[in-house]
């Protein structure tokens, strides 16, 4: 990250100094933290409610009777995490409300979940092998339906947008899979370089 | 495919209420006293959302710079004499790098190649597909480890290019076999 994020930033200065667009870089720099801002209190709201609600779906048990019903796929995906019920059901809905294109909703539960794993965490600077899987699962960006871009496409005046449907279903099953596989495969490649990921949550 | 959208359509207006009064119900039938407990628990809610802005603010600068500055187009320009070569057109280019950096230049991206191309066009509906099977994987990148305040990510942004190379790569693959 500190590689790709130099780089970005010295690359930008270069190439605009090249292009004659200077001004148009630093006009960037202060209207992209604004944005940044602008979308982090975007999401305030949202996690103010979810995280009450995930409050009350932790008092109550509900949160650990789904957690238990998704205990076989949890160990497979999440090994020592599975039995972290918070964790569990979180992850659940954050990747049913992501199917089901709720973007607004997925990311609070995505980031409730977070916060369960960084508690089983010991290096809490590094991210751990769960932490890294609940990424990629999201980064792959799995979705039943594309409605942005169906809308998009309608307001274009395509005539059959629907159509796009099914390609992309086969395409956004093939990345999550392959991010699935890669996390697995990376997680053998790069162990924690210190002993991560606690036995009891 | 109308009917299995509106199945679909059902089930998302469905999911969040159904989810949100099935854990109130639950609780009230558990005796959790549901209004407290809510307001615990949302209390985190404003102190997470302050912990993501500096994660969010690097990424975001970072990406809006390198937009400004031109280096997409150059880089578009180096590449569009081999993505012709294999079938793709130029067009694309932009969307396949833009797409993993922000949600929202990619969408601008994606308009633009809808309105400048046939709306039923190849290319059209490889970017769509392309555009559809995305997520803005630095963004994700930035929310979800800043929330927690983790620095080091190990394999994860490796993890997040590979998979958005796999979306690409089976986009062009895909739609070639459906709009070729």
């Amino acid at each position: 990250m500190n590689f790709i994020w130099s780089f970005l930033i010295i690359l930008s200065f270069v190439i605009g100094a090249m292009n004659g667009k200077l001004s148009d870089v630093v006009n960037a720099i202060l209207s992209g933290a604004e944005t940044s801002v602008t979308v982090a209190i975007g999401l305030c709201g949202v996690m103010v409610f979810w995280l009450g609600i995930m409050k009350i779906a932790e008092k109550s048990g509900i949160a650990e009777m789904i957690a238990r019903l998704l205990k076989p796929v949890a160990k497979f995906l999440f090994k020592d995490a599975a039995h972290n019920e918070n964790a569990v059901s979180n992850i659940a809905m954050n990747f049913s409300a992501n199917a089901l294109g709720l973007a607004n909703a997925a990311t609070p539960m995505g980031i409730k979940a977070m916060e369960e794993l960084q508690k089983m965490n010991k290096d809490k600077e590094s991210a751990s092998d769960s932490m890294c899987m609940l990424l990629a699962m999201n980064t792959a960006g799995f979705q039943l339906i594309p409605a942005t871009v169906i809308a998009i496409l309608a307001a274009a005046g395509c005539k059959n947008p629907t159509e796009i449907i099914v390609p992309t279903l086969l395409v956004t099953c093939f990345a999550f899979v392959t991010a699935i596989l890669t996390a697995k495969i990376m997680q053998k490649i790069f162990p924690p370089q210190k002993e991560n990921e606690v036995n009891n949550g | 495919m109308v009917s299995l959208k509106a199945v679909l359509d059902v089930i998302s207006l469905w999911a969040l209420p159904f989810i949100i009064l099935s854990i109130i119900v639950f609780a009230l039938i558990k005796k959790v006293p549901v209004y407290e407990t809510f307001v615990e628990g949302a209390k985190d809610g404003i102190d997470v959302t302050l912990k993501i802005v500096p994660y969010l603010t690097a990424i975001i600068v970072a990406v809006a710079m390198f937009r400004a500055s031109g280096a997409l187009d150059m880089l578009t320009g180096f590449c569009s004499g081999f993505l012709q070569r294999i079938n793709v057109p130029s067009d694309i280019l932009p969307l396949a790098i833009v797409r993993s950096l922000s949600g929202s230049a990619a969408l601008g991206v994606f308009s633009e190649i809808a309105n400048n191309n046939p709306v039923d066009s190849y290319t059209t509906k490889l970017a769509a597909i392309m555009l559809g099977s995305s997520e803005t994987t630095f963004y994700v990148l930035a929310v979800y480890f800043g929330s927690v305040g983790i620095k080091k990510y190990r394999y994860a942004v490796l993890t997040g290019l590979i998979a958005d190379c796999a979306g690409i790569i089976g986009a062009i693959v895909i739609a070639n076999l459906f709009f070729a």
